[in-house]
């Protein structure tokens, strides 16, 4: 499972001198670029978490399958970007269905480890599917809008950088609007609140469950289609991005979006300087050396509240 | 009644607890004299329980001290009480339902009697004694109590009563100086609730402490030394059966919880 | 969890002895005792994590960190210093619970979830520096030129003679387990995994519990680990990877992780799919792995073990 995948390219034009200045800010975009990815995660893992108080290990292959889906209809099948996407999208989506209907749901006596060990289970399953249907090398997509470097301050950034950046955005913003202003969207807030009143006043539960399930498979997908440009996808990406997600949801504390969003930046901003600075060897431990500290001295993590992490039941 | 002056085992001194914006307890003062029985009562909500995990460590109060034997606990965790002498029970049971009833008593002695990891891998023969010793001491409990013959049935197949009453035995185990009671009368009918209070009078009469939460107003008059009442999580009230049966603070915060 | 009686104990002896003589005289199966080799390295490991996961009631997904630790511990002792293997295989038990302490005291205040990503962070972290510092472990390239194990001049240099070696540490320390799970030991144990609140008021120090059975647990996986290394007499990291992690997760739960027996048979049944059975589906042996923990999650909550108190409920319908 050793990270063979190419680092972040970059070209540097042999006429401008790369100062530490514009280095550091190249590794900055590019932790806010992977950054956004392992938000994007960690939102998926809050709004499972947030619904049903389970952590769905199985968050990260909704980025591998978003990734390896979009290249089937795009490369494979041809079919147009504007196509492409919400096709690969709703693939996923369905795939999140099925994790629920079949891993989570037939569960008699959920408890903390059956539930866990169910959603390993799943991950298994899904990169073992991928295995067969993709094999195990790893897949390009074209870029959203070429890949002519954009020069910013001296860092040359890659355009679809961007797209991933933007797309978080976004997904900031759709998801704001979906929980605060939609009724589904306040349904499944009460769920997160109460289940057991929530199901009193007429909410389906089970259903909300199912909802959140599919919201953060799609909400992955679009991290995988937005990544696989840049650092390409292969079958076994999940794992690292699922623990990476759960660092950043646990950075920010478990179940705030806000604190998704800032802990995924943050976590992979450590882990672009890491590796820039420090070894690139040791690239996958930084954010894992950061998920243990926080998991050690402040469980709660940023914006967790330290009653609610000694409750909550997990 | 003994009119010499008796130690206070237990010193509760302005211990207030605050839980994320509500006070559930405030300004708490009592004493607890050593071999007495002294009930804590008051409506619902009242704090009494929080008050109990205060004092058996579930957790450290926002404010104030609990002294035992002179003391401070406030600040132990629960298993280094127990390792004081103070025992307890639960309101809701927790019995160790993947053992049998001797087992849970068993258990019970953790604090007294117990054999090192390696000592029991490897069968010492310290250990096998140990173990021994425990199971000695295990069923002369489950014979004061009246229950020898189910040591070996599963602790969850007894019936209610009989399983409030396993809880006592298992808290008596660890020969504890104070022994806290949460509801020991709580659903039980009359013939149990009636053994309950006279095994309560038991272990007293052996020189055990009772600190007991009750709401069946008939067993704390019946077996309590002194009372202590709260409402809204403060003391109201303070003394004797007698004291306590004519206070017009007490009838006034029951029936305004009634109402 | 019900005595353990000497009936089952003795025939579980007996078979071990027995076996390689029966696997000579079927040369279908002739090349069983190398797999049992493996099983009973396995189950060492096994039967520290059944102890930690049905018992203790605490998960790990990293335990994979601690075998790999046995090994290369075992590995650079006896390779690069030229160390007695046996001196190599208790310095690996002492670096394993000095690891596991460090890491097991505050991950074991954690519950639930957090504990799973912990163990799982850990295991990946450990996994890591074994292929990055290539100048102490070989990095991906692995170690090789491991002695193998003899004492007193008595070489364990058959596989026959190995699998006497690792099924007699096995049985030792099986009783150990056993004994320790008969125990008040194992009933802290047991209250701990019924309840928290209660075992506490009645003294037992929950962390310290936890933390012991880690750091044995930790302790079994490094000396099996250690027993790996110098049965293979070479090592690389990607042995000791999640998905082995994963895989022993799978023996306790196909077996059944509330008790000791469990252990045995799901660590046995794993190891001859993986060596044996599965062999023709070559790397897609992943979907069956994770079919069987899904399968078994759903309908077998209780392992193999479970299955006879399964049937005694459908018989009395």
């Amino acid at each position: 499972m050793v990270n063979h995948h190419p680092h972040f390219l970059f070209y540097g034009s042999g006429m401008e001198k790369i100062t530490l200045a514009s280095q550091l800010l190249q590794y900055l975009i590019t932790g806010l670029t992977v950054g956004s990815i392992y938000a994007m995660v960690a939102v998926g893992f809050n709004i499972i978490y947030n619904v049903t108080e389970i952590i769905n290990f199985a968050q990260g292959e909704f980025v591998m399958l978003g990734g390896l889906i979009m290249v089937f209809f795009h490369v494979t099948l041809g079919l147009p970007l504007i196509l492409a996407f919400p096709a690969t999208i709703l693939l996923v989506t369905l795939a999140g269905v099925l994790l629920d209907r079949l891993a989570i749901r037939p569960i008699r006596q959920p408890s903390v480890l059956t539930l866990i060990i169910a959603t390993i289970a799943a991950s298994i399953l899904i990169k073992g599917a991928a295995m067969f249907i993709w094999g195990k090398d790893p897949y390009d997509l074209p870029a959203f809008s070429g890949r002519n470097p954009i020069n910013v301050l001296g860092a040359v950034i890659q355009p679809q950088y961007f797209w991933v950046i933007g797309f978080l955005i976004i997904i900031v913003i759709a998801l704001s609007i979906f929980f605060d202003r939609t009724i589904i969207g306040k349904a499944m807030s009460a769920c997160a609140d109460n289940a057991d009143a929530a199901s009193l006043v007429g909410i389906d539960v089970k259903r909300m469950i199912l909802l959140s399930f599919a919201l953060s498979a799609g909400i992955g997908a679009v991290a995988g289609i937005t990544v696989t440009p840049i650092s390409l996808m292969e079958y076994d990406r999940g794992v690292m991005l699922a623990v990476k997600g759960f660092g950043a949801a646990i950075l920010g504390g478990l179940g705030s979006f806000p604190g998704a969003i800032l802990g995924g930046l943050i976590i992979g901003s450590i882990e672009s300087f890491g590796a820039g600075l420090i070894s690139s060897g040791y690239k996958d431990a930084f954010a894992l050396i950061v998920l243990m500290v926080v998991l050690f001295f402040k469980p709660s993590g940023i914006f967790g509240d330290i009653e609610i992490s000694r409750i909550k039941r997990f | 009644m003994d009119s010499v002056q008796k130690e206070n085992i237990l010193d509760v001194q302005k211990v207030a607890m605050v839980f994320g914006g509500l006070m559930a307890l405030s300004n708490l003062n009592f004493q607890v004299k050593q071999g007495s029985i002294k009930a804590i009562i008051g409506p619902n909500g009242a704090g009494k329980t929080t008050l109990f995990n205060i004092i058996t460590g579930s957790f450290p109060p926002t404010e104030g001290r609990v002294r035992f034997k002179g003391q401070s606990i406030e600040h132990l965790k629960a298993h280094q009480i127990a390792d004081r002498g103070i025992s307890r029970t639960f309101q809701t049971i927790e019995l160790f339902d993947n053992m049998t009833v001797l087992e849970n008593v068993m258990l019970g002695c953790h604090t007294r009697v117990r054999a090192s990891f390696m000592a029991s891998g490897f069968l010492l023969p310290q250990s096998r004694r140990k173990e021994k010793e425990i199971q000695d001491r295990a069923m002369k409990i489950l014979k004061f109590i009246g229950m020898g013959d189910k040591f070996n049935d599963p602790a969850d197949s007894l019936p209610l009563g009989e399983q409030k009453m396993l809880e006592i035995g298992r808290a008596l185990a660890s020969e504890p100086e104070l022994i806290c009671l949460d509801e020991p009368a709580a659903g039980l009918n009359e013939t149990e609730t009636h053994l309950a209070s006279s095994l309560i009078k038991a272990i007293n009469a052996k020189g055990v402490t009772v600190l007991l939460v009750e709401h069946d107003m008939k067993v704390v008059m019946n077996i309590s030394d002194e009372i202590v009442v709260l409402n809204y999580g403060q003391k109201i009230a303070e003394g004797s059966p007698e004291d306590i049966r004519n206070n017009q603070r007490v009838v006034e915060a029951y029936l305004g919880s009634e109402a | 969890m019900l005595r353990i009686g000497k009936l089952p104990i003795t025939i579980f002896a007996v078979l071990i002895i027995i076996f390689p003589w029966i696997a000579d005289h079927i040369s279908a199966i002739d090349h069983y005792p190398d797999i049992m080799v493996f099983a009973g390295i396995y189950c060492l490991i096994a039967m520290g994590l059944s102890l930690l996961m049905g018992y203790a009631g605490q998960i790990s997904i990293g335990h994979a960190a601690f075998y790999g630790i046995g090994a290369y511990v075992s590995a650079i002792l006896t390779v690069r210093y030229g160390l007695n293997p046996w001196t190599g295989m208790l310095a690996g038990m002492v670096v394993a619970a000095v690891v596991a302490l460090l890491v097991g005291a505050p991950s074991l205040k954690l519950k639930g979830h957090y504990l799973a990503m912990a163990t799982l962070a850990f295991g990946i972290i450990v996994y890591i520096i074994f292929n990055e510092e290539t100048e102490w472990t070989g990095g991906p390239d692995g170690m090789s030129g491991i002695p193998g194990l003899s004492i007193f001049g008595f070489g364990f240099d058959s596989v026959e003679k190995y699998y006497y070696l690792v099924w007699g540490i096995v049985f030792i320390v099986f009783i150990f387990t056993i004994n320790v799970i008969q125990s008040g030991t194992g009933r802290a144990l047991r209250a701990i995994h019924s309840s928290e609140p209660a075992a506490s008021a009645m003294g037992v120090d929950i962390s310290r519990f936890k933390v012991i059975v880690f750091v044995y647990s930790a302790m079994l996986a490094s000396l099996a680990g250690s027993l790996y290394a110098h049965y293979l007499n070479f090592i690389n990291p990607s042995t000791f990877d999640l998905f082995f992690s994963i895989k022993l997760l799978i023996m306790i739960a196909l077996g059944g992780m509330h008790s000791i027996w469990g252990a045995v048979i799901g660590s046995g049944l794993i190891t001859f799919l993986s060596y044996e059975w599965l062999h023709y589906f070559g790397e897609f042996e992943v979907i069956v792995y994770g079919a069987i923990l899904l399968l078994v999650t759903i309908f077998l909550p209780h392992g193999l073990v479970g299955v006879p108190g399964i049937v005694k409920g459908w018989l009395r319908r």
